[in-house]
């Protein structure tokens, strides 16, 4: 180099520039490392980016009755489903006149959606109608973030038993913070068999992870699908229901208040369950869900009270065929045994009336002809027998057969909502009364079925299918067989025995009949069909006495055990026994002869005629 | 002599690898980020990266043109090279299309040409000319105003093209006149601190950020209290500085155009605006921020293969290489300019010519604005301003312009020993 070195003084400058360069060089660099490494949040973007989590929904298992006829199956609608994260810059305006709702409602959702999560997908619009939905799927690519859903419907054949099928409702909070398969919108059953069948109803959900462009155009499955798991679709329900007896129940039942519980005896299983008043199950569907519920819930009938397994009546002279039953057990009486009726039966100051009939009576026909006078003395009679050391072993001992007939505790049944029923233990009467201060006056209204007692209709119609098979029963369930007809449960297979001898059975089965044919239920013979029964009338201190009937037939061969209550309808002769009669003749027949019969029970008003 | 035969005699070879690295890393993200599965077609005109193809041989074709031209004529025609700019510049308003909200592009045939793109070589060289010239050597007053107005022409004409980002990169230019000693190191430094006021001001209240200048005035007063003077200096300054701050605001507020503004208060306020200007911003840190430390592989990235990324081939280009490379490869890209730029810092020092040396800083300036602020808007640093990333970003004018000016420079400083 023989030319000098440049001259210009300014040389450090260069040191100055580079180190700026240097320095911004540095500070992108870190700014990178925060980005890519050290905050995580933008992978989870990216993902909720091209990432859709696609839940596929399996069909609800069907619900089809004891005969193979459809009761409740599925009809497809769609939900409108946003992920907040992903809502790009969209024309809200041409979004809220598709959806005809206004900016306010749109900007208010999307925040309780975002509220909820940014990567997942929440409900924006349930149940949009069919032809909203055609206008959203074209124009779906101009809504980044928007997509459809296909959710199923519930549908009912026929509007019956809506408190058996119970509905189906978007699960809550609580069902959501206790069990992970349950994601908010989700269905679940909330009553009925739709709760207790839940878990074989629902199927098992189906995710598929898809990727999507800018334009919510799918692209294809994540990782050629390998996360992917399918749809199972839930299990259809064979139920014990005979659909044309509920819907002829319910028909019958029609402007009454009260229950039907009919039951197969030889199996257990409930072949009508009626409670009235009682409500279309399709209100409980869809959109108008929330608003037709609340309407329910203010009905002053209560139809949402599913009487038939919650309502707890005293059940009045039908007990008498059980207290019978239990005093020939313990051989304080034989059917032989006789004793006077003067209409009137005094014991210590305590007086109990009865009706006009023939005098004396024994075992059988105090029950033809509902003898209080007898039922206080075998009840006083089994309580006070010198083999017990003091009233408080006696009632309890007296107890445990209530309890063998399932009365004063639950059945374990599948059905939702079941009641215990009252029962009172010897414990109640020593606080009441102390424990010396009660003997088995004191509970005499016991014996007649008063008192405190309280039996639910399904309880009821329990001891009756007891009584039609002699001795045992099988737990009242309202579910065969789960998938197909032929996978029986067997979980109800085991028969419930009843600490009594059959030969008992046999003389208050005989009494039963007696009743029909001779005795306070005559009016209600079915032609042609064997039937024991016991009308009962249930004391009610708020209005009208509550009429009660119990019944089986054919008395040899049962196949149907029945209990009806009609609240405020008065005597059970009257219009519980024709009423069950007809359940019987239906059931038993398939037809049902006696029609002016039957128009008469149809007509029968006691809601709108009782004040 | 053997080296008249051989253009490339002299010719600094690192540079040329570098440049021939950093545009096939260019050419391999605009091919990623512009891919379709099933569609073919490196060589087709229809996709960018077969035209991108297109524009690095012909640019190549052009650097290799350059070399073979005397040095001298850069000197000498500087002022006709500057005079075509400044023409170009101003014949856009009356032939020009808008393009993306900006008026600077002429079409000829299927492409687009940006005049302002050929004015950054052209403003170089006039101003390395105009310094280097014995007349007008020393940095007087007059001098100086009159170096600066070389800069300011071309910056206004863009400006009010309302290309913004490049009326920005003008600034660049500062740094080469620094280097001269034209420009004192405070008015760096103050030039510094205004951008670094600017960007708080638009970030904070402006009445936070004077306050603050007032404490930090009140610190300095008590620790320099011993010093003649200092107080009424560091009181004026303040005034100044806080006058400058309030207006900046004022401006902010009243004379900023909507979309610019709406740019501005994305990086102020972050990701909450999604749905509006924050939607760039806030793609374009997904997918960088999705890389992670080895990034998703070529053709992997997810958000640069689903469109995520508005102008992801042009001026969002980083952020397929931040996706599909991660921080390894952020690190690498910005390791290879770092390299490029302090090299050409060093082939600019070894010049023996002010008028080499000049040119020179005004290249290292001029990428190294383009680069700051390219990726300083994509990971969210700066507000979003429209320029490309030099010899990366897709797009004919720039990468022309940039190889040009790249080349000039080695064909200046491959002829260092002949020139004085
Ligand atoms: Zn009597």
């Amino acid at each position: 180099m023989h030319i000098q070195r440049n001259t210009n003084q300014h040389t450090h400058r260069k040191t100055v520039f580079s180190a700026i360069i240097l320095g911004v060089s540095l500070l992108l660099l870190v700014r990178l490392f925060v980005l890519q490494i050290a905050d995580p949040s933008y992978k989870a973007f990216a993902r909720s980016n091209y990432l859709r989590h696609v839940t596929d929904f399996p069909s609800r298992g069907l619900i089809y009755d004891r005969n193979g006829d459809l009761l409740v199956y599925n009809e497809a609608h769609y939900d409108l489903m946003v992920i907040p994260g992903q809502v790009g810059d969209i024309d809200t305006l041409l979004f809220c006149n598709l959806l005809n709702i206004s900016v306010e409602t749109f900007e208010s959702r999307l925040l309780q959606a975002r509220r909820h999560s940014r990567f997942r997908a929440s409900v924006f619009e349930r149940q949009i109608s069919k032809t909203t939905f055609a206008a959203f799927q074209e124009k779906l690519f101009r809504f980044p973030g928007f997509f459809v859903q296909p959710r199923n419907l519930r549908k009912y054949t026929y509007p019956i038993a809506a408190h058996t099928f119970g509905y189906v409702g978007e699960a809550g909070p609580s069902v959501i913070n206790n069990d992970p398969y349950y994601r908010p919108g989700d269905y679940i059953g909330i009553s009925g068999i739709e709760l207790a069948y839940e878990k074989e109803l629902r199927g098992q959900k189906g995710l598929r992870i898809r990727m999507v462009d800018v334009m919510n155009r799918d692209i294809g499955p994540f990782q050629e699908g390998r996360h992917d798991t399918l749809a199972v679709a839930g299990k259809d329900l064979h139920t014990t229901l005979d659909a044309n007896l509920q819907l002829y129940g319910e028909q019958l039942m029609q402007n009454k208040r009260g229950s039907i519980v009919a039951i197969e005896p030889s199996t257990g299983e409930i072949l009508a369950l009626v409670s009235s008043p009682s409500y279309d199950p399709g209100l409980l569907v869809g959109r108008q869900r929330t608003r037709n519920y609340r309407a329910l819930q203010n009905d002053t009938l209560s139809p949402l009270f599913n009487r038939a397994l919650m309502a707890q009546y005293p059940p009045g002279s039908v007990f008498k065929i059980v207290s019978t039953a239990i005093a020939l057990q313990e051989g304080v009486i034989n059917p032989g045994t006789r004793h006077n009726c003067s209409g009137i039966y005094h014991t210590r100051g305590i007086s109990i009336r009865c009706r006009d009939h023939p005098s004396p009576v024994d075992a059988l026909s105090s029950i033809q002809h509902s003898c209080n006078t007898y039922s206080s003395i075998l009840f006083q009679q089994t309580i006070n027998q010198p083999r017990f050391e003091n009233i408080q072993q006696s009632f309890d001992h007296w107890r445990s057969y209530l309890e063998s007939f399932g009365l004063g505790q639950m059945f374990g049944s599948d059905l939702s909502y079941e009641l215990p029923g009252i029962v009172a233990t010897s414990d109640y009467y020593n606080r009441i009364y102390g424990e010396r201060g009660w003997r088995s006056q004191t509970i005499l209204s016991l014996g007649i079925g008063q008192g405190e007692l309280g039996v639910t209709p399904l309880q009821l119609a329990n001891v009756t299918a007891a009584i039609a098979n002699r001795g045992h029963f099988f737990t009242p369930h309202i579910v065969r067989a789960v998938d197909t007809p032929d996978n029986l449960q067997n979980r109800f297979g085991l028969a419930n025995h009843i600490p009594i001898d059959r030969v008992h059975f046999e003389t208050i089965a005989k009494a039963m009949q007696l009743v029909v044919e001779e005795g306070t239920a005559s009016f209600s013979q079915i032609p042609d069909v064997t039937m024991a029964g016991k009308t009962g009338t249930v004391q009610n201190p708020h209005g009208e006495n509550h009429s009660v009937y119990v019944a089986f037939a054919p008395v040899d061969n049962p196949r149907i055990a029945i209990s009806v209550i009609i609240e405020n309808a008065g005597y059970g002769s009257v219009w519980a026994a024709p009423l069950a009669s007809l359940m019987i003749e239906k059931y038993l027949n398939g037809e049902v002869n006696r029609t002016w019969f039957e128009q008469r029970v149809k007509e029968a008003d006691f809601i709108t005629a009782t004040p | 002599m053997k080296s008249q035969f051989n253009i490339f005699h002299n010719v600094d070879k690192p540079v040329i690898i570098l440049y021939l690295i950093l545009v096939s890393i260019g050419w391999l993200s605009i091919y990623s980020a512009d891919f379709i599965e099933g569609q073919s077609g490196f060589f087709s005109l229809q996709t960018s990266y077969g035209r991108q193809l297109l524009f690095i041989l012909t640019a190549i074709l052009a650097a290799g043109a350059i070399l073979m031209i005397n040095a001298r004529f850069f000197y000498s025609f500087s002022r006709i090279i500057y005079a075509i700019a400044i023409l170009l510049l101003v014949s856009i308003f009356l032939a020009g299309v808008e393009i993306n909200a900006t008026r600077a592009w002429f079409r000829i045939g299927g492409f687009a040409i940006q005049p302002s793109e050929f004015a950054k070589f052209a403003t170089a060289l006039a101003l390395a000319a105009y310094i280097s010239n014995i007349r007008t050597k020393k940095p007087t007053k007059a001098n100086i105003y009159k170096s600066i107005v070389i800069v300011l022409i071309p910056a206004l004409l863009t400006l009010m093209q309302k290309d913004v980002g490049t009326t920005l990169v003008f600034s660049a230019f500062v740094f080469a006149l620094y280097r001269e000693g034209w420009i004192s190191g405070i008015v760096l430094f103050m030039g510094g601190l205004a951008v670094t006021l600017f960007i708080l001001t638009m970030i904070f209240n402006e009445f936070i950020i004077i306050g603050v200048l007032a404490s930090i005035t009140l610190l300095l007063m008590f620790f320099l209290r011993k010093r003649q003077g200092s107080a009424i200096r560091l009181i004026g300054l303040f005034v100044l500085l806080s006058v400058y701050v309030y207006s900046v605001d004022l401006a902010f507020e009243n004379i900023l155009q909507a979309h610019h503004k709406s740019r501005i208060e994305v990086l102020i306020y972050g990701d909450s605006d999604l749905q509006g200007a924050g939607y760039n911003l806030h793609q374009s840190k997904i997918a960088i921020g999705s890389g992670g430390f080895w990034g998703k592989g070529f053709l992997q990235g997810t958000q640069t293969q689903f469109n995520f990324i508005p102008e992801q081939t042009t001026d969002f280009i980083f952020c397929t290489i931040g996706e599909e490379w991660g921080f390894v490869g952020s690190i690498t890209l910005i390791g290879l300019f770092l390299a490029l730029l302090l090299r050409l810092i060093a082939l600019a020092e070894r010049q023996k010519s002010s008028f080499s040396r000049v040119y020179a800083y005004s290249v290292v300036s001029v990428l190294f604005v383009h680069f700051a602020i390219n990726i300083g808007m994509t990971i969210g640093l700066v507000p979003v301003i429209g320029i490309p990333l030099p010899f990366i970003s897709y797009g004919g004018s720039s990468l022309w312009a940039m190889t040009l000016m790249l080349f000039t420079l080695l064909k200046l400083d491959a002829e260092r020993l002949e020139m004085t």
